[in-house]
């Protein structure tokens, strides 16, 4: 008996240290990506200049007088991205709405594997349909000489972040408990109120959550975008060309060389740093809806 | 039972592992085996580099394993300024340019051999009326002097310049010949010879340019100064918007055996036939 426990134990202590292992690759991954960034991208914004660096408004990074300002890269990954939640939101959450609460279970259940779809089809593949139909439709509906602009760029990435908005919105509002809702019906209002003035209400941090996913998913998008946006570093504009901060490190870096190749990391140190706080909103989200429920 | 289960988890997380260690031991072992049998020409030569010479480069390729059937061909279509990064680091054994090395290039221990000649061809929608353009109009164009076709003999449109991405062979080769280093004002900044393509057979009132090996019906090659972009011309000197498509390699070292069979296969007399149905100009 003695020996089994023993061999118990040993046995208890070697699956620890293989699962330990195994989770400290990905722990490990992110540190290393994170001091490999700092380390590659803080140089060059010293050697540029924090302030023409991050406020430059020409990027000429292989003219003989190289300019290296990213303030039209960050400005377009800003309005790229803001546009695509205006767009995206209204749409991923009474979708969600729809599927949580309304649907009967067929449609639903069809509804929510065409979700699932839309968010394994390859970014290319948005690039692709977007280069083919959605730019030269713009070029028709806005009698514009070339439709690869912002606007293009903010209707691929506004259905690129649908999946997210809406799978994460519907498991927030699945999860609202339903004595709410009964209690809401049985006090007379009707469904529609319910679910608008009850479970969205009961479910706003996971709502809000979805959007922040949303904006990560949008913000670090650079294949759809760089195949829609033109790629020239122009201030952003909604009909002109413009360069994101992910196509911008994205079209370069294979043949950047020298402070070039620097500005590139610390273009995705930006870019990185920009994921960060949107990653720390939304744990802060999660956490206050951890708490409303305790409460 | 719980005891089963653990062991199980265990041996299913150790096979995790070793899996993980053996894929990566694996592809060392491959890469050994193919350099040591290389000498009986089986083996893998790598490209990297120009996408205007994709045409060219396929078909040799194509060509050349079909006579060498242990040889693995594999091309990168990423652009002359990656596939000359590509090889200075040793990631992959020819790069491909569709322009000349920079002197510092050359000195920062590269090699380049002229495989071919190739004419830059200026495209327009086929709907376009414009069919010749003088190189003073190109490069006003290009700078953002003339904006308007009409103001070139086409209709009243606002033009769309559409240019590479500044790693580009063809942009360097277009760029110097028409004298716009530096100073185009592009409406898109594209990172293929296809993609321009496309987009011009897209568009009726944009403008681009692209290796003639390349181009195809989708667009229409205006006539430069009156000369057609035509191979026999980019050969005779008459159509001046041409560059050379180069095999590049790091000076002094030698290449594979296998890199170095293809090498010489494509710089033989016998390739000069399979570059000229690919649409460049063989250079012997």
């Amino acid at each position: 008996m003695k020996g089994t426990k023993s061999n118990q134990r040993m046995l208890e202590k070697a699956v620890h240290l293989v699962f330990l292992i195994l989770g400290l690759t990905a722990v490990a991954s992110v540190l290393v990506i994170t001091v490999y960034l700092f380390i590659s991208g803080v140089p060059a914004i010293g050697k540029i200049g924090i302030i023409d660096f991050l406020f430059g408004k020409t990027w000429t990074s292989t003219s003989a007088e190289p300019q290296y300002g990213i303030l039209p890269f960050i400005l377009t990954s800003v309005y790229g991205t803001a546009g695509a939640v205006i767009i995206g939101v209204p749409v991923g959450f009474l979708c969600a709405v729809y599927i949580a609460k309304v649907a009967p279970s067929g449609i639903k259940s069809v509804m929510s594997s065409v979700v699932g779809l839309l968010a394994g089809i390859p970014s290319v593949v948005y690039g692709l349909i977007g280069m083919l139909v959605i730019v030269p439709a713009i070029m028709k509906v806005f009698n514009i000489p070339d439709g690869a602009s912002l606007l293009a760029a903010i209707l691929v990435l506004s259905v690129m972040i649908l999946p997210s908005v809406i799978k994460v919105s519907v498991t927030a509002l699945e999860a609202v408990p339903k004595e709410y809702e009964d209690a809401s019906l049985a006090l007379g209002a009707t469904k529609i109120e319910t679910y608008f003035k009850v479970s969205v209400p009961a479910a706003k941090s996971g709502i809000a959550a979805s959007i922040v996913l949303g904006v990560g998913r949008a913000i670090g998008e650079a294949m759809a975008v760089m195949m829609v946006a033109g790629n020239v570093a122009n201030m952003p504009s909604l009909f002109q060309s413009v360069r994101f901060l992910t196509t911008a490190v994205a079209s370069e870096m294979s043949y950047s060389s020298g402070l070039q190749r620097e500005a590139l990391f610390s273009i995705a140190l930006v870019l990185f740093l920009f994921i960060m706080l949107i990653n720390a909103i939304l744990n802060a989200l999660m956490k206050r809806g951890g708490n409303e429920d305790e409460k | 039972m719980k005891n089963t289960k653990k062991i199980i988890a265990l041996v299913i997380a150790l096979v995790i592992v070793a899996a993980t260690f053996a894929a990566c031991t694996g592809k060392e072992t491959d890469k050994g085996a193919n350099n040591s049998k290389t000498d009986k020409l089986t083996g893998a030569v790598s490209t990297d580099g120009s996408t205007s010479m994709e045409n060219v480069i396929g078909a040799l390729g194509e060509a050349y394993m079909a006579e060498n059937n242990g040889v693995t061909f594999t091309y990168n279509p990423t652009g002359s300024g990656s596939g000359i990064s590509a090889v200075k680091e040793g990631r992959c054994d020819i790069g491909l340019s569709s322009r000349a090395l920079k002197d510092d290039e050359k000195a920062n221990g590269l090699t380049e051999t002229t495989l071919a000649l190739d004419g830059i061809a200026v495209i327009v929608n086929p709907g376009n009326a414009v069919k010749d353009l003088s190189i003073e109009q190109i490069a006003d164009i290009y700078t953002g002097k003339i904006t308007n076709w009409k103001d070139v003999g086409g209709s009243d449109a606002e033009i769309v310049v559409i240019g590479r991405e500044a790693g580009s062979g063809t942009r360097d080769g277009f760029e110097s010949v028409t004298g716009t280093k530096d100073s185009c004002k592009l409406r898109q900044e594209l990172t293929s010879t296809g993609d321009v393509i496309t987009t011009v057979s897209q568009n009726t009132a944009a403008i681009g340019y692209a290796s003639l090996a390349s181009v195809s019906e989708k667009v229409k090659a205006v006539t430069v100064g009156s000369v057609e972009a035509a191979e026999a011309n980019v050969q005779n000197g008459s159509y001046v918007l041409q560059r050379p498509f180069v095999l590049v390699t790091r000076t002094g070292e030698a290449l594979s055996a296998a890199a170095q069979s293809f090498f010489d296969y494509a710089t033989s007399e016998k390739a000069a036939e399979i570059i000229s149905a690919a649409g460049a100009i063989p250079v012997k």
